[in-house]
């Protein structure tokens, strides 16, 4: 299908195609779909975020070093990413046994369990907030139970991480099931059958194998929970230097009118997303390509 | 059977208890209390939160931006699919991947890209304000944020399909002398309507729950320009508990019709969506 030369007639006495650009084909339209394509997503996307880079680069280094790596910037950065560090290792465990549960075992309701894992992508994110503060707080549920142990979790940094865990859960199971089933459990059976112990078949069998779709969903929760604001902001105390996620100093920055401010540390934070998301197609790449082999 | 990794009973048991226990404290009990608090009032303050005249304004907001954003992002995504996955040409790794990086752009910085470029200090700001035209803190804003945050939705189910449906059909069409368009309508949209319905159901809950996007260029003008979710923080703000979880209720509601139409998707019709951001 891919041969360089078709000297047929493309049908219907069409036109055929000269452009070097594209190659030759039947099927009409690419030039309408292309164009509509590159022009719709230059202006909602590319466009608009090169305005952002534009005006960061519009500022001196020293004022950009200022206000995008200022002490209050530089712990709502630690706070964004080692919340998210958190909570993607809390998930990656824990996506692992949901993943493995919804695979490998049967029991009524699992298809049920299994639908409900995508909650946190479809629960508007302001929800997942309100929701998870109620439970959090001192008279909440959860929080009421905990509160005579003296471990308070709404209103501080612990209720970032747990907000993240909410958030992150369902991109490391979504991930590792495909993989697990793949796997299957003929594998660790051939493995017991020359003696692996269970420890040893997950070590060397089932984690090499599944190990790079974990680290897939880890990045992906990860990158999630660093831009995440909706479902954070009400369970975080807020606090400058204490409680304060990185994308909530953005908006405190604008609501202030400091639009330098605002940039500098959008621009820090695009620039920090992009690396993940590099990090994921080489990722992902990788994979198939051992997949194939 | 002996020797799988959970080889006894007890390692069966402790694995479910341990899944069942994380999604009971995380994904079911968030969910409960949603509608606990929204009815902790009782039924007829639950009913005056959501007919109150700013909780209608904000539902209707709601709808009207989704309204408007996902069709969009649908004749986006066929435009995009079409393109990238009946014809052959350089850098297509390169589009798809652009396509997808609203995804890894944090709500915040989404809503700031447009007030950096509308909005009165912005750079198209004082032309639009010469020509009365405003589009932060007013309904267009709200509707560009949100259509960048649903972009991928629709093209992302779509792509793999069709690049795995190949093009030996709409090939087929027009050697018999289909137009291109009767091809794409004949043919291409009964082969990817399941995947296609899954897009928009993906891109609409999105884009009626979008939170942060909207918050930085909607201006929170009650009555105008709040949209649901953001209805949720103001009364939620103002210690109005139960109102904010009854009009949060709706959007739960929402999100489980998304989910059961979802998985009914995904059963009865094989689509196998790629689901997440």
């Amino acid at each position: 299908m891919d041969l360089p030369d078709i000297s047929v007639d493309t049908g219907g006495g069409r036109r055929p195609r000269r452009s070097s650009f594209v190659q030759p084909s039947v099927i009409p339209g690419f030039g309408l779909t292309f164009g509509f394509t590159l022009a719709w997503l230059c202006l909602i996307v590319l466009l608009p975020l090169s305005a952002l880079f534009l005006r960061a680069t519009g500022m001196s280094w020293h004022d950009f070093l200022e206000v995008g790596f200022s002490t209050r910037a530089l712990r709502a950065y630690q706070l964004s990413f080692g919340a998210s560090l958190a909570a993607g290792a809390v998930n990656t465990v824990s996506g692992l046994i949901i993943a493995w549960v919804l695979v490998r075992y049967s029991f009524p309701g699992k298809r049920l369990i299994g639908a409900l894992v995508d909650l946190p992508f479809a629960l508007p994110t302001a929800v997942a907030g309100i929701a998870l503060t109620a439970l959090y707080a001192q008279n909440g549920w959860i929080g009421g139970l905990i509160a005579p142990l003296g471990v308070k979790i709404a209103f501080t940094r612990a209720g970032v991480v747990i907000a993240l865990i909410f958030i992150g859960l369902p991109f490391v199971v979504r991930s590792v099931e495909p993989v697990l089933a793949d796997v299957g459990a003929d594998v660790e059976e051939a493995a017991a059958t020359l003696g692996a112990t269970p420890l040893q078949t997950f070590r060397r069998v089932i984690l090499p194998a599944i190990g790079p779709a974990l680290l897939t969903g880890f990045a992906l929760a990860f990158a999630r929970g660093v831009g995440e604001y909706g479902s954070v902001i009400f369970i975080a105390g807020n606090m400058p230097y204490r409680s304060e996620i990185a994308p909530l100093l953005i908006v405190t920055q604008l609501e202030q009118f400091d639009y330098a401010g605002a940039t500098a540390i959008a621009s820090v934070m695009l620039v920090a997303a992009f690396v993940v998301l590099l990090f994921v197609n080489l990722l992902q790449r990788w994979t198939r390509k051992r997949g194939v082999a | 059977m002996a020797g799988t990794l959970a080889p006894s009973r007890t390692g069966r048991v402790v694995l479910m208890v341990l899944a069942f226990a994380f999604l009971a404290l995380f994904i079911v009990a968030p969910l409960v209390a949603v509608f606990v608090e929204a009815l902790s009032k009782g039924i007829a303050t639950y009913g005056a939160a959501l007919v109150e005249p700013d909780a209608l304004s904000a539902i209707k907001l709601t709808l009207l931006v989704a309204a408007i954003s996902v069709p969009l992002n649908v004749l986006f995504g066929l435009a995009a699919s079409w393109a990238i996955t009946k014809f052959d040409f350089p850098a297509k790794n390169l589009l798809i991947t652009l396509i997808d990086l609203p995804f890894s752009v944090s709500p915040v910085v989404a809503g700031l890209i447009y007030v950096l470029l509308f909005g009165a200090q912005g750079w198209l700001g004082p032309w639009l304000e010469a020509h009365n035209v405003q589009i932060i803190f007013a309904v267009p804003g709200i509707v560009l944020a949100t259509t960048f945050i649903t972009f991928p939705f629709v093209a992302r189910e779509l792509i793999p399909l069709m690049e795995e449906q190949g093009r030996d059909d709409e090939e087929a069409a027009i050697s018999l002398g289909a137009s291109g368009w009767q091809a794409f309508r004949k043919v291409t949209l009964p082969n990817v309507r399941w995947a296609l319905l899954y897009g928009v159901l993906l891109c609409n809950a999105r884009a009626m729950g979008e939170f942060g996007a909207v918050s930085v260029v909607s201006g929170h003008i009650r009555g105008k320009t709040n949209t649901m979710p953001l209805h949720v923080e103001i009364l939620y703000n103002e210690y109005n508990f139960a109102a904010a979880f009854a009009v949060a209720s709706l959007l739960a509601l929402l999100a489980l019709a998304t989910l059961a139409l979802k998985s009914i998707l995904e059963w009865r019709y094989g689509v196998h969506g790629k689901g997440h951001p």
